[in-house]
């Protein structure tokens, strides 16, 4: 029964399971001839087409996003640019139309043999670009020759370019052709000649200023003229980016530290942390990327001493020097080692453990207090205070005002400097802190390493009552707030703040001051400062006794000039560091170009006004750069 | 054909991997390689960012069916219930998750691949009803006491889906379910009533159906009416398949798949890219591995000697067949668009793996196809 019962149903099963079989293997062939039916006989209607007509599919390219200053003065913008592509796939032979092409524009054989070689890489349908920038008569020309240049077309595209040029190089960054890891990532970057931003806020906001392509599908007809459009997915442009820089002040850094081989300055707001102005010199012009820069000028560029690709004021790290002493100070303020009255007697030099540490006027100041300390630089009066609170005391205020790590700034190339303490050089060297490296960390030399951004917002937080600001450039992006504000107050004394800042006011209004030369005159713009002079090599024992001067040095050897400074000095609202390299002395080279650079801002006083996403500059005409 | 009277009951692990049925492994190799080299040219010719991470989850997903289909088919008769509740569970947890503000999410996030209780789930279905059916006689069959339990073990994971909502989803369930009522013996009127039911239960459906979904059914009866608009996948994805011709336009070479006027071209479009860049010889070549595939498992469902091994591997092979019917159908415009992925050859990784567990139960099934399966 059981048995019987099993082969009922085993029966019934073959049978079912036999339908169910059939059943797939029908669907399995309804496919396969659905598939045929579109591929042989839709196949054949754009077989028929494409003898007659074809499907051409062009990529629209989506504009890209204009970066402009405070004002709404652009920085960078895009120019019509009218290009020759061809598709390989529409040309009977690439080369074939490239020597027909070469009668009627200047085309060199250099030009030719990289489309070819491009040609064999890429898939046959994309468009490649033969040659940009052409004027109108190449455009005419080409237009009425087109039947005879089969595969060729005239596309009018955009290219970036950047009307103060090298004066906002730094910031602005600029753009260049996708390198091959990037054009794997996105589909949008295969457009024939689209540019991506390699450097600074091109580079930053990339995918905001890029915005997204689009794609149009038309029929065209053998000579290449449109029928009709069959399906179109349109671009988007890039957003807006308004930065916080006052263009015409950022023209007027650079050009006055282009007195120097290799300088850096940057002007803030001490309460908002909005950058004005960031300059770097020796600069170079963007606009010679956007055109494809020659492997000549790529290499001049990477050999020039002075680095002129790096944007120095936000990667250029430097001892702080002299202009550390107000860090010591707060710290010695904040141990009790320092009061209002607290006198150091000052002979010249330091002797410490048996070592000798010099001050840098041998003759010495005699006995100076905290504020004369300050104006006159002394380096004695630090040595002994830095004895009293140790390193670790006075890292806690430079990093508490902003050194020794990244303040999240906008552009991607800043770096982080470095604060020393006992734990770093552990961890790091491997050793324990010694007292002598104290002493020398006191005056802003030894690991010590601050860019000019970091000292800027140090002075910054010093002279606006004590607020942590952070620097900022990019105000919007689109219709996005970018901007900080509503800074955390530091645990730094009033009173301690106003000593300091006392000493800094002497630093350049009183003849004592060691930069009295620099101040200026006008009452209700005068500055306040302090002046830094960072060794890049030691001072040898010899040298001291012979007596001879850093000028006399070779270039590379020469300490450099620092300064950093505030005014109005009774309301301080902008402040100024200028790092000159090896400019031999702070008061020498970098406070004259601080107090121009201070007295233009006030002038200007792009403090003053608001920034709106809208922002447009209403007076059209833009010098080139 | 020889019936052996030999009970191989318990294989030692090199007779079982003697057993392993070879011809299916190498046409399952040969359709994921096809899939590789699809994602290969869906990224440009590049092998990041999709054909890389395929390959390391087909070499994870082999594995895993290599186990599978060397553990005697006896525990996987035991875990039919546990895997049942353990899939139901997460159906639950998915569906609990989405109500608590995570949007209609329908995976469990692992950390290395997202899982989704659905796809396992209708491998469980299947599991359970073989077990169930197993040992009915045509008599039990043909009682409708009988039979409610099995509706039951459907319906309720159809109901979870359907409340995702993941109307493909709950159809598959629902239709691979059906071919194990059929070929366990289920009376004929039974499935006349339930087509009779399911036509009058269209127009209440569509009233609950998402806009969204009523859209693509719109669109697909009709896809010229919107043609930038909905109905935009369909109509892009003939033109490549038709623009494709005999020959294909060349591996690399699809110009509609390349320049983005096919969506999704790496995971429910990928066919059409295959079919645009090797014509209709390839699609064809792509349709015949994947008749092997269905005939192997038909095959296998055969020679078993056993129901649970029989309807095990029947049920999968249907449940198989029915993404390549769906996924294939809806891109050359014969479906609604469902958004089912082409198995072993979509990028994702629930589909691969749910499709590779499916081949490993098959071949356990082959391999054990002799052993006594009963209650124990």
């Amino acid at each position: 029964m059981e048995l019987n019962d099993d082969a009922r149903s085993m029966k019934s099963f073959s049978r079912r399971a036999f339908v169910i079989g059939a059943l797939q293997f029908c669907f399995l062939g309804g496919l396969g001839v659905r598939l045929a039916w579109l591929q042989i006989s839709q196949g054949q209607k754009y077989k028929r087409l494409s003898d007659r007509n074809r499907i051409n599919i062009k990529m629209l390219a989506p504009s890209r996003g204009q970066i402009v200053d405070r004002f709404g003065v652009p920085l960078a913008v895009n120019n019509q640019n009218f290009r020759v592509l061809i598709v390989p796939e529409q040309a009977e032979s690439v080369e074939k139309s490239l020597r027909q092409l070469q009668a009627h524009v200047d085309l060199s054989e250099e030009q030719i043999q990289k489309v070819l070689e491009q040609a064999k890489k890429s898939s046959k349908f994309l468009p490649l670009e033969v040659k940009d920038n052409l004027s109108w008569e190449d455009v005419a020309r080409i237009e009425v020759n087109l039947p005879d240049l089969p595969g060729l077309s005239i596309d009018v595209g955009e290219v970036r370019s950047y009307p103060y040029g090298p004066a906002t190089a730094h910031i602005v960054g600029y753009v260049g052709l996708p390198s091959k890891s990037e054009l794997a990532e996105n589909q949008t970057l295969n457009l024939p000649g689209f540019k991506i931003g390699k450097t600074g806020i091109e580079k930053k906001y990339d995918d905001e200023l890029r915005g997204v392509s689009g794609a149009s599908e038309v029929e065209v007809n053998v000579i290449g003229r449109e029928v009709r459009e069959l399906g179109r997915q349109v671009s988007r442009g890039g957003e807006r980016v308004v930065l916080s820089i006052d263009a015409e002040l950022q023209r007027f850094m650079q050009d006055r530290l282009s007195q120097q081989k290799s300088a850096s300055a940057v002007v803030i707001d001490a309460h908002t942390g909005a950058v004005y102005g960031l300059a770097s010199y020796p600069d170079f012009d963007p606009n010679l990327f956007t055109h494809g820069l020659s492997a000549s000028a790529w290499e001049e560029l990477l050999a020039d001493p002075g680095h002129p690709l790096t944007n120095k004021a936000v990667a250029g790290q430097y001892p702080p020097a002299s202009t550390f002493k107000m860090v010591t100070a707060i710290a010695g303020l904040r141990a009790g080692k320092i009061t209002g009255d607290r006198t150091v007697f000052c002979s010249g030099h330091y002797d410490y453990g048996g070592d000798r540490f010099h001050c840098w006027k041998p003759s010495g100041h005699g006995t100076v207090n905290l504020i004369d300390a300050l104006a006159m630089s002394c380096d004695t009066y630090f040595y002994q205070i830095s004895t009293e609170i140790g390193i670790d005391n006075i890292a806690q205020v430079a990093r508490e005002l902003g050194l020794g790590e990244k303040l999240s700034f906008d552009l991607p190339e800043e770096s982080p400097g470095l604060v020393p303490d006992k734990d770093w050089k552990m961890g790091y060297h491997g050793s324990s802190w010694k007292p002598g490296e104290t002493i020398v960390a006191s005056i802003g030399q030894g690991y010590l390493q601050a860019t000019p951004l970091q000292l800027a917002v140090m002075t910054a937080r010093l002279v606006n009552g004590g607020y942590a600001v952070k620097p900022w450039l990019s105000a919007y992006v689109g219709q996005h707030e970018e901007r900080r504000e509503d800074f955390p107050k530091l645990d730094i004394h009033e009173w301690h703040l106003h000593l300091v800042k006392q000493g800094m006011d002497k630093v350049v209004n009183n003849q004592k001051g060691t930069a009295y030369g620099s101040r200026i005159v006008q009452p209700d713009m005068a500055m306040g400062g302090k002046t830094g002079t960072a060794q890049v090599k030691r001072i040898t024992a010899a040298q001291r006794q012979a007596g001879i001067s850093n000028e006399e040095l070779p270039w590379k050897y020469r300490h450099h000039g620092l300064f950093v400074g505030y005014a109005p000095v009774n309301d301080p609202r902008y402040v100024c560091c200028v790092v000159v390299e090896h400019g031999v002395g702070g008061s020498a080279t970098a406070a004259p170009l601080a107090r121009d650079i201070l007295f233009e801002t006030q002038k200007r006083d792009p403090g003053a006004s608001q920034i709106s996403p809208e922002t447009v500059f209403k007076n059209n005409v833009v010098k080139a750069g | 054909m020889n019936d052996s009277i030999r009970i191989h009951s318990n294989h030692n692990f090199f007779e079982r991997l003697h057993y392993i049925n070879w011809g299916l492994v190498f046409v399952i190799l040969i359709v994921s390689g096809i899939g590789f080299a699809a994602l290969y040219s869906a990224a440009g010719g590049s092998f990041s960012p999709w054909a890389s991470r395929q390959i390391m989850r087909f070499a994870f997903g082999i594995v895993v069916m290599f186990v599978i289909a060397l553990i005697d088919v006896r525990w996987w008769y035991k875990l039919a219930w546990p895997a049942y509740w353990l899939g139901f569970v997460m159906l639950l947890f998915v569906e609990i998750m989405g109500h608590v503000g995570m949007g209609a999410q329908r995976w469990i996030d692992l950390g290395f691949i997202r899982l989704q209780p659905s796809e396992l789930m209708k491998i469980a279905v299947v599991m359970v009803l073989a077990r169930y059916f197993n040992t009915a006689t045509l008599e039990d069959m043909r009682r409708i006491s009988f039979l409610l339990i099995p509706a039951g073990v459907v319906l309720l994971p159809v109901a979870l889906v359907m409340l995702q909502p993941d109307l493909g989803t709950a159809l598959m369930i629902g239709m691979a379910a059906t071919a194990m009522f059929f070929m366990a013996g289920a009376s004929l009127w039974l499935f006349g009533v339930g087509a009779l039911l399911i036509a009058g239960m269209i127009p209440l459906a569509w009233h609950f159906m998402h806009d969204y979904q009523k859209q693509r059914v719109l669109t697909f009866l009709n896809p010229e009416s919107d043609p930038l608009g909905a109905g935009y996948h369909i109509t892009q994805s003939k033109i490549a398949l038709g623009s494709g011709g005999i020959e294909g336009k060349g591996f690399l070479n699809g110009s509609q798949s390349h320049l983005n006027f096919l969506p999704e071209k790496q995971t429910d479009f990928i066919f059409t890219l295959w079919a645009e860049e090797w014509g209709l010889m390839g699609g064809l070549v792509l349709l015949t591995l994947f008749g092997m595939i269905f005939f192997y498992g038909f095959w296998i469902s055969r020679r078993c000697r056993h129901n649970f091994g029989r309807y095990l591997a029947l049920g999968l092979t249907v449940n198989f067949s029915l993404y390549v019917f769906i996924n294939i159908g809806m891109v050359m415009g014969l479906m609604p668009v469902v958004g089912a992925p082409l198995p072993l050859i979509s990028y994702g990784g629930t589909s691969m793996l749910a499709a590779l567990i499916g081949f490993g139960l098959i071949m356990s099934c082959h391999i054990f196809r002799d052993s006594r399966v009963t209650r124990v």
